[in-house]
């Protein structure tokens, strides 16, 4: 028989918090859940799962998840809880169950602080009747009081909540991972790393699993890779850019920050490759593909070729010691400049070739805000758009646009080769003015 | 550059998927220095779940081109969820000193079959091409 489960989230990237539970859910095949309850205002979500075990499996890898409890009831005041408690179907099963667990209380406040003594508060749940022992550092079971309050103003909060849930907490979620990626204890990072928070609700929305394959082809300073390592992928980075996947030497490269998470065995290599020259063979399958590509600001976009090719025309006669010049271990590569739409559509079209059916892939893409034009989301015959995740900033924002590969008999819309994003780097070097 | 790269990666040249000689390249032996890296831990499901993709007789030629003619000429048969013998747990230790442990720091590796030269360089090979073969 289904249980109720009450789930508090954290109140951060509401826009991609939906999109993680479903994705989660689903890696897990949970398919129990009303999301038609869930709003992005509100923290608690309540939901029916099968038992414990799915609620552990579902929110273990939750970044935007506080805890999952097995929900005990709710109420406007202490009062009305303990009433709406003792009138569940199931509080007389519940109580007998854990009776004897060693246990201690809990509290969570959203919104507000409370002024009430907790300890009085406590005994005023005599009725339980938990026979186990109070444990504050190892209890089999803890009881969580979560109340929720209305703020009197912006900077005036409440002491009095609005209202309370009881539950047992279950599992907490994964916010603890947010500390340990925080860019700031990196060992090795750049201007274009990508933040903790997001880059792992990224991997968790394109369900990046234990033994796969995860492939980051813009992998700049490593920050995809992390994430995908920190759920078990094998990770393969690669990028045009030497510079940045080489490091600074030794004891400061993206190898170090594996190092470091104690996650090396999950790194398998970054490679110096241009992606639209891609050497990754091609019958090697490819479960999830997770990246920000360039988008000109910070970095150009670039891919091999010569940008003018009459200029380098003959050029691969040139000897040096008697050797062609391209074959020597210091010649360097031309490089031209390359449409981001273009790169796009390579990108689209690389994951529908490399990814098994239901496979995902990942990317960033910015936008300016003060168009009038609408955003036009890059689209390929075989792949289902999934989540297009806005996060906004003061003049732009940038989407988490998640695909799932279909394969050739899905017929989805497709625009490629259409020009969609050309200005952006205009527009955000001009301020979007 | 781990040892199992060596079994993701084919010639860059596009001209060369249409022949069978882009995968794998081909290791020069003499150019080649190995590191072995004892830190990274032997994690069994882990080694199990790549073996499936893994590619074996590229795995010998290329073991072959450094010097190491001893491994099985077969792929070794090792099925995921099941207890494992003395004798897998054996076999997969050495492929993980061999596959996750093992890396080429400096060298080089070639096409067979446009003969282009790759370079690896601190451990990151470079895959990159002149404008004329891009």
């Amino acid at each position: 028989m289904a249980k109720k489960y009450l789930v508090y989230m954290a109140q951060v990237h509401t826009n991609f918090r939906k999109a993680e539970l479903e994705s989660l859910a689903d890696l897990h095949n949970i398919t129990s859940i009303d999301f038609d309850k869930y709003d992005d205002n509100s923290p608690f979500l309540l939901v029916e799962l099968e038992n414990d075990k799915q609620a552990i499996d579902w929110i273990k890898r939750s970044i935007l998840t506080r805890a999952i409890y097995e929900y005990w009831g709710e109420g406007q005041d202490l009062e009305s809880l303990h009433k709406n408690i003792q009138s569940q179907p199931s509080f007389g099963h519940y109580k007998t169950l854990y009776q004897n667990d060693t246990f201690k209380f809990d509290f969570e406040t959203y919104r507000g602080a409370s002024k009430m003594n907790r300890i009085k508060q406590i005994e005023s749940f005599a009725y339980l009747n938990f026979q186990g022992k109070i444990s504050l550092k190892s209890p089999q079971q803890v009881y969580t009081v979560i109340e929720e309050y209305q703020p009197i103003s912006d900077n005036l909060s409440s002491t009095v909540p609005i209202k309370m849930y009881f539950g047992r907490l279950v599992q907490h979620g994964d916010r603890v991972a947010v500390e340990k990626y925080d860019l700031k204890k990196r060992p090795y990072k750049g201007t274009t790393s990508f933040e903790a928070e997001l880059s792992l609700v990224s991997a968790n929305i394109a369900q990046v699993k234990p033994g796969t394959i995860m492939y980051d082809p813009f992998a700049g300073t490593g920050s995809f890779l992390c994430a995908g390592g920190h759920y078990g992928a094998i990770v393969i980075g690669s990028d045009i850019d030497g510079r940045m996947i080489r490091g600074k030497g030794a004891s400061q490269n993206i190898a170090t920050n594996f190092k470091y998470y104690k996650e090396s065995s999950r790194f398998l290599d970054v490679l110096t490759m241009d992606f639209t020259h891609n050497s990754l063979r091609s019958n090697l399958a490819i479960d999830t593909i997770l990246c920000d590509p360039p988008y000109g600001i910070r970095e150009s976009i670039k891919v091999l070729g010569a940008k003018d090719p009459e200029r380098f025309a003959g050029k691969e006669n040139v000897e040096i010691d008697g050797e062609k010049a391209f074959l020597r271990r210091d010649y360097i590569p031309t490089k031209k400049p390359y449409a981001l739409d273009s790169l796009l559509d390579d990108v689209l079209q690389y994951a529908s070739e490399r990814l098994p059916i239901g496979g995902r892939l990942a990317f960033w893409m910015p936008t300016a805000n003060d168009e009038n034009v609408e955003t036009i989301v890059p689209l390929h015959a075989n792949l289902e758009l999934k989540y297009n995740c806005v996060q906004e900033f003061n003049k732009w924002s940038r989407r988490l646009l998640v695909y799932i590969n279909r394969g050739p008999d899905y017929h989805g819309e497709t625009n490629s080769g259409l020009s969609r994003t050309a200005n952006f780097r205009d527009r955000y070097f001009n301020n979007f003015n | 550059m781990k040892f199992l790269t060596t079994n993701f990666l084919k010639c860059s040249v596009k001209a060369c998927d249409t022949s069978n000689d882009n995968f794998p390249l081909k290791y020069d032996g003499a150019k080649c220095s190995l590191q072995q890296d004892d830190s990274i831990d032997f994690n069994p499901e882990f080694l199990l779940s790549i073996l499936d993709r893994v590619d074996w007789d590229a795995i010998l030629a290329v073991a072959a081109d450094l010097g190491n003619e001893s491994l099985p000429r077969v792929k070794p048969v090792l099925v995921p969820g099941q207890e494992l013998s003395e004798d897998d747990q054996a076999i997969l230790r050495d492929l993980h000193t061999l596959l996750i442990q093992t890396s080429i720091v400096e060298g080089q590796m070639q096409c067979r079959n446009c003969e282009h030269i790759y370079y690896i360089k601190n451990g990151i090979p470079n895959l990159l091409l002149p404008p004329h073969l891009a």
